[in-house]
């Protein structure tokens, strides 16, 4: 029924707009200031019924909890609402252009979290027995052969649960090799300064030292700094490829010669795979070992930090120390490999308990699919095309880092440009929320002085990338003006203005308590 | 193609906005022995219908657990999902966003942390939680990583209850930090066991309750002796519906709880993804891996929520970060927040026990079949059974039946000499009809 027209003003003169405005409430129109469920008097509430029979515990004695738990619940309608209107609060891909650098958010496609729920996959115990399994371990295989043939690499460990976790098991794999060969004095891992920060970190938890490699003025791996880094005491090296810089390492062959050379294996962190799928295979660089974010190239959604997953592709040489469990075709169907032994006597061990993050495995499989080879080598191509198209269109008004030639799947700027206008990259990035954009990566790579990395990903449109260029060119032009205060106050459109994150760290309340909490935690050891 | 939006003619126009007169110019860079002109050996694209058509016979030459009679743990559990859980994290709010880096337009996101960190933080009877691992195997991992930096010491002892996946997983991943990991013999009731190894270098001792056998254990005693020589203890739970019924970690001395929070929310998934519980006392938080969301206020002075304590991580402190993790379990931790409030107190009370209830009939249904023994004596919804020859058999024996029997131990360990037990699990989806085909079923295949 459409609503009359009739007695009231349809123009928003005639209501008596202004453009400052305050409720009664502190209410922002649909913008709900939503408590949590901890404040919600739902002490005894629930949103599920049982038939519940009378409980006998009697062989549990005094295990049973008797002191409450401190749990509230919701009816469904009252959980409903609170978790919708939460939702409201957050930005998505599904919203607007996501641009952060290094994270690819691309577009995820729904058919893929419908094949995830398939009963076949979703309703699946990992333990159930091998013969009722099948249709799954033949999708790890068939997975396993995509990841094989676009990286052109003869192994992959399917179990890691993220990029980071992919690391550790490359790590791993190399550590256990040295320890064959004799070489487990091997102690250091070189790493280049514009490195994610998992890299040092993922070394350094498997035990290794850290050493640093030089950056080019091109913002490349310096090879004459290498080269004199590469000691009989090197394990590996971890580069990024194309590297945090957004640019594509031009002598990667020749690293990965020298790093061999020296007895070292080479780990190539493959965030930034996006850029080069169905065009380069990382077997064809002299990698050995590569973790794929299924998450970021092939499209699984980032869920507001993880589920990811990373499955790690592994050169001959490393392919015997694999983590367990992984899928061999076996006469009419397929097995799990599950302990080490018989063929998998070298492994280095399990990374998971069961065999890795299954409902990733099916949204990329459905992703490969999708896309066939034909459709992922346009995905690289359009993901560069795209950051090139917004470094060609934001250069007359921002500094790119490195203006020289073409950049890969990102375009990282640095803050010349802001220089003497008293706006930092912080203050920028927060003012583009207000301009309906997600701020780009910030201060990442260390290399580059408030750097801005931003990355469009090939599932933008151009008039998306035209509005976003729009955007940051006026915002850009508003800084050099001396507009300041729409950059230092920022955001102020945002369901909050900026938080603080010093308090936040000086006095943590971690989680919910009736009154407030005075115990200070114990100050960090010395390193 | 459906998922890129770009024309010819945008390719075109964008190529001449940029200067270069063809693709390849964009990929000068590639050493030219590297680059591949022709499509790889790959099918080429394919529209929805023919994706779904290839997933959907994949997906139907596997066996649902719903699919009849099935009696699975090990570590994972069946359980009902509300469908309301599905519903909210595919909201696109949730499903889509990143990791909260930008709180202003992540307090959707943010507030579920601070509240799945309240709950995680309840349950297991401890001061803090973080904002998930990424299962409950690399949870215990991290733990017992934590217990030598908070300890300075190197030795962890892992007790003949811990599931053998999560023990392998530690072992692997301390071992390789130079911990010195030692796990104690296989037994079903023998967490007490961990008592005689402590001495003044244990780190840690890591214990299960239910353990992989569904053994439940006081584990006071173990807090006690470790507090005394210095050492930690770490409380593993993989069936979370447990803190609904049994005492909890926290009230048992525990420093650490880990847990694998599948139940509550998340599904089977063969596997994963599934979401890492970890929890502990507040004195050790700045030790802690992972994400930590914590309460603060914006320039309004309004109440909101950031990641916090970030120096402990990765992409500030780098090699001397805490841990390397960085994307986690964000939307399963969603998933097991929306699910337990929709449960609260007396919801989770209830479920756990029908769960025990459903076990208990279980119990008594597999007592009567001749030559099966019970082997787990207190449980919560999960135990032990030896029966007559091997488990695998048994297991293989009873498919034809319609009746998946459980999991047997020696799929998870086969060195351990115990082919001849099976791990069986109920839960509220068990029915009465499920135990008598169980029953029946047995007892014809071990007569």
């Amino acid at each position: 029924m459409a609503m009359s027209n009739i007695g009231r003003p349809t123009q928003p003169q005639a209501a008596g707009a202004s453009s400052v405005h305050t409720s009664l409430t502190g209410a922002r129109g649909l913008l709900q200031d939503e408590a949590l469920i901890f404040e919600m008097d739902g002490w005894d509430k629930t949103g599920v019924d049982f038939d519940l029979p009378a409980l006998d515990a009697s062989d549990l004695g005094d295990l049973v909890r008797t002191a409450p738990i401190g749990l509230p619940g919701l009816s469904e309608p009252e959980a409903m609402r609170h978790f919708v209107r939460l939702s409201q609060k957050n930005h998505a891909i599904d919203l607007a252009l996501y641009p952060l650098g290094s994270c690819t958010m691309k577009h995820n496609p729904r058919l893929n979290e419908k094949m995830a729920r398939l009963a076949g996959f979703g309703d699946l115990h990992p333990m159930s027995p091998q013969s009722t399994t099948q249709g799954a371990l033949e999708l790890m295989d068939r997975l396993a052969h995509w990841l094989k043939t676009l990286t052109g690499m003869p192994a992959v460990a399917l179990s890691p649960k993220a990029g980071a976790h992919g690391e550790l098991c490359g790590l791993l794999a190399i550590k256990a090799a040295h320890e064959a060969k004799g070489q487990g004095h091997r102690r250091t891992v070189l790493v280049p300064t514009s490195a994610h920060g998992t890299n040092p970190a993922t070394a350094a938890f498997v035990g290794y030292d850290v050493a640093e490699i030089a950056q080019t003025a091109d913002g490349r791996v310096d090879l004459a700094d290498l080269e004199g880094k590469l000691s009989p005491d090197v394990a590996a090296i971890m580069v990024t490829n194309p590297n945090t810089c957004g640019l594509f390492e031009r002598d990667i062959i020749e690293i990965a010669r020298l790093t061999h050379a020296a007895g070292a294996y080479f780990y190539c962190d493959g965030a930034n795979f996006n850029a080069i799928v169905g065009r380069v295979r990382p077997g064809d660089l002299g990698v050995d070992a590569m973790h794929i974010n299924l998450h970021k190239t092939f499209s699984t959604p980032h869920g507001g930090g993880g589920p990811g997953a990373g499955p790690v592709v592994l050169s001959a040489a490393l392919a015997a120390y694999a983590p367990t469990p992984w899928v061999v075709s076996a006469g009419e169907g397929f097995k799990l490999v599950e302990e080490a032994e018989d063929e998998a006597a070298a492994t280095f061990g399990r990374m998971v308990a069961f065999h890795g993050q299954m409902g990733m495995f099916v949204r990329a499989y459905a992703y490969m699919l999708s896309h066939g080879a034909d459709g992922l080598r346009q995905v690289a191509e359009d993901a560069v095309l795209n950051a090139n198209y917004i470094k060609a269109k934001l250069s007359p008004v921002m500094t790119p880092a490195f203006p020289d030639g073409p950049c890969m799947h990102e375009a990282l700027f640095d803050d010349s440009w802001l220089e003497g206008t008293g706006v930092t990259t912080l203050d920028f990035a927060k003012a583009m929320i207000d301009e309906g954009f997600h701020p780009m990566t910030m201060y990442f790579p260390l290399v580059v002085h408030g750097a801005m990395l931003i990355e469009p990903t090939e599932t933008e449109s151009k008039q998306e990338l035209d509005r976003f260029c729009n955007a940051l060119t006026l915002l850009a032009q508003a800084a050099k003006a001396g507009d300041v205060e729409r950059f230092t106050g920022a955001p102020y459109l945002a369901p909050m203005r900026r938080l603080d994150e010093t308090l936040a760290a000086r006095k943590p309340r971690l989680t919910w308590r009736p009154e407030p909490t005075t115990v200070a935690p114990a100050p960090m050891a010395a390193e | 193609m459906r998922y890129l939006p770009l024309t010819p003619a945008d390719r075109a126009e964008m190529l001449g906005v940029i200067g270069a007169a063809t693709i390849d110019d964009l990929f000068v860079d590639v050493p030219p022995a590297a680059r591949k002109a022709d499509l790889f050996d790959l099918p080429l694209h394919a529209g929805e219908m023919e994706v779904e058509r290839e997933l959907s016979a994949l997906a139907a030459r596997n066996r649902p657990a719903g699919a009849g009679p099935f009696f699975c743990g090990a570590g994972a559990y069946k359980h009902h999902v509300p469908a309301t859980v599905d519903h909210i994290i595919q909201r696109s709010e949730f499903l889509t966003s990143y990791t909260p880096y930008q709180p202003e337009i992540a307090q959707g996101t943010l507030q579920v942390l601070f509240e799945f960190q309240t709950q995680v933080a309840a349950l297991t009877g401890l001061d803090v939680a973080n904002a998930s691992m990424y299962d409950g195997s690399t949870a215990c991992a991290e733990a017992v990583m934590m217990a030598q930096r908070v300890t300075r010491r190197k030795k962890a002892v892992l007790s003949g209850g811990l599931h053998p996946h999560y023990a392998a997983v530690t072992q692997t991943i301390a071992h390789a930090e130079g911990m010195d990991i030692t796990r104690q013999a296989v037994a079903i009731d023998a967490e007490a066991a961990v008592l005689s190894a402590i001495d003044a270098q244990t780190a840690c001792v890591v214990v299960q309750t239910p353990n992989v056998f569904g053994v439940v254990t006081d584990v006071s005693k173990i807090a006690e002796a470790a507090h005394a020589a210095g050492a930690l203890l770490i409380v593993v739970t993989t069936e979370a519906v447990s803190y609904g019924l049994l005492k909890s970690p926290g009230e048992m001395g525990a420093d650490i709880a880990v847990g694998e929070g599948q139940s509550i929310g998340v599904g089977l998934n063969y596997g994963g993804p599934y979401v890492g519980l970890f929890a502990a006392r507040e004195k050790f938080v700045r030790q802690m891996p992972g994400r930590l969301c914590g309460e603060t206020v914006d320039a309004d002075g309004a109440r909101g929520f950031v990641l916090t304590l970030s120096t402990r991580e990765q992409h500030i402190r780098r090699e001397k970060a805490t841990s390397n993790i960085c994307t986690n379990s964000g939307l399963c931790a969603l998933a097991f927040t929306i699910h337990m409030t929709l449960l609260g107190e007396r919801g989770l009370r209830e479920l756990a026990a029908l769960n025990h209830s459903r076990a208990r009939e279980l119990r008594e249904a597999l007592a009567a079949v001749p030559g099966v023994e019970i082997l787990s004596p207190r449980f919560f919804n999960e135990f032990a059974i030896r029966v007559p020859g091997k488990a695998t058999e048994v297991v293989e024996a009873l498919l034809a039946d319609g009746v998946v029997a459980g999991v047997p131990f020696s799929r998870l360990d086969p060195k351990a000499g115990m082919d001849d037990v099976l791990l069986v699990a109920a839960t509220e989806t068990t029915t009465r009809d499920d135990i008598a085909a169980f029953a029946k079923a047995l007892k014809g295949r071990t007569a």
